[in-house]
C-alpha cells in the first residue's frame, strides 16, 4: 500500500497567515474575545442590578426594565451574551459530539435555540420599554 | 495508518522522522494528565461554568418574558426564584457567573501573551478562586440587605 502524501507545498504557518481556504481564519476566536470584553462591564452591571431587586413587584420590575438606560444595556447584554453562548457551546459540541450527523444536528439545534431565546428576551425588553 | 473517519483527525496527523504518517496524541488527555492539578482543574471548570451559565441566561429570558407578559406570569416567575430550589439555583449561578467572568479575564490576560510561567499561573488561578468567593459573597450580601 502506497503511503499517503501531503499534496500542498505550503507550510501550515503559511496557510494560517493566508487565513486558509475559507478565509475564515480566526473569526470565531476573535468574536469570542470581542463579546467577552463587552460582557465584562455589562455582566457586573446586570448582576449587581438584579441583586438589588429580589423582592421587586411587577410594577417596580417593569419600571426598571423600561428605563431607557437599563433597556439599552439589557439589549446590549442579551446580544453579546447569546452570541458568546452560541459560540462557546458550539466549541463544546464540536469537541465532544461524535459523528457528523449528530454534530451538525446538535449545532443547528443549538444555534436555533440561542436565536429564539435572544429574540424572545429582546422582544420582551422592547415591549416593556416602548 | 487507518482511514480517517472523523474530520477533526485531519489536523491531527504528523510525520515520524522516517517520513511515515502518524496520528498525533490529543492534548490535554485524561490518560496523560493529572486532572487534579489546579491548572487543569480550573481549565475544565471554566468550560463547565460557561455551559452552566447558559441556564442562567434561560432564567433571565424567562424573567424578562414573564415581566412582558403581565403581572400574573411575573409573580409566577418570582415565586420560583424565591422558592428553595430557586434560591439555591441562583446562589450556584452567582458563583458560576463570577468564576467564568474572572477566569475569562485570566484568559484575556493570557491572550496578551503574558502570565504563562508556572508561579504566575498559580497566582492568577488562586486570585480567580478568591475573587469568585468574594464577589459571590458580596452579591448575596447586597441581595439580603435589600430583601430584609
Amino acid at each position: 500500500m502506497a503511503a499517503p502524501t501531503i499534496r500542498s507545498l505550503r507550510s501550515p504557518l503559511g496557510r494560517v497567515r493566508g487565513l486558509g481556504a475559507a478565509k475564515g481564519g480566526t473569526h470565531h476566536w476573535w468574536l469570542q474575545r470581542v463579546t467577552s470584553v463587552a460582557l465584562l462591564p455589562l455582566t457586573i452591571w446586570l448582576v449587581f442590578s438584579l441583586a438589588r431587586m429580589p423582592d421587586a413587584t411587577w410594577q417596580q420590575a417593569t419600571a426598571w426594565i423600561g428605563r431607557p438606560f437599563n433597556a439599552v444595556l439589557l439589549l446590549a447584554f442579551l446580544a453579546a451574551a447569546f452570541h458568546h453562548m452560541a459560540y462557546g457551546l458550539q466549541e463544546v459540541v464540536e469537541d465532544y459530539v461524535r459523528g457528523e450527523l449528530a454534530k451538525v444536528g446538535a449545532l443547528l439545534a443549538l444555534k436555533g435555540a440561542c436565536f429564539l431565546l435572544w429574540l424572545s428576551a429582546t422582544l420582551a425588553v422592547l415591549r416593556i420599554a416602548i | 495508518m487507518s482511514k480517517i473517519t472523523d474530520a477533526r483527525e485531519a489536523v491531527m496527523v504528523g510525520r515520524r522522522s522516517d517520513g511515515t504518517l502518524v496520528r498525533r496524541p490529543l492534548s490535554p488527555h485524561l490518560q496523560a494528565y493529572d486532572m487534579m492539578q489546579m491548572t487543569s482543574a480550573l481549565s475544565i471548570t471554566h468550560r463547565i461554568t460557561g455551559t452552566l451559565w447558559s441556564i442562567g441566561l434561560v432564567f433571565l429570558v424567562w424573567w424578562l418574558v414573564a415581566a412582558a407578559s403581565g403581572e400574573a406570569s411575573f409573580n409566577g416567575a418570582q415565586w420560583f426564584f424565591g422558592s428553595f430550589f430557586g434560591v439555591v439555583g441562583l446562589m450556584g449561578l452567582t458563583a458560576v457567573a463570577w468564576y467564568h467572568t474572572l477566569a475569562g479575564v485570566r484568559h484575556l490576560y493570557w491572550d496578551s501573551g503574558r502570565g504563562f510561567d508556572l508561579p504566575t499561573t498559580y497566582l492568577t488561578g488562586r486570585a480567580v478562586l478568591i475573587g469568585t468567593a468574594a464577589l459571590t459573597a458580596l452579591t448575596w450580601l447586597i441581595m439580603l440587605i435589600t430583601w430584609i
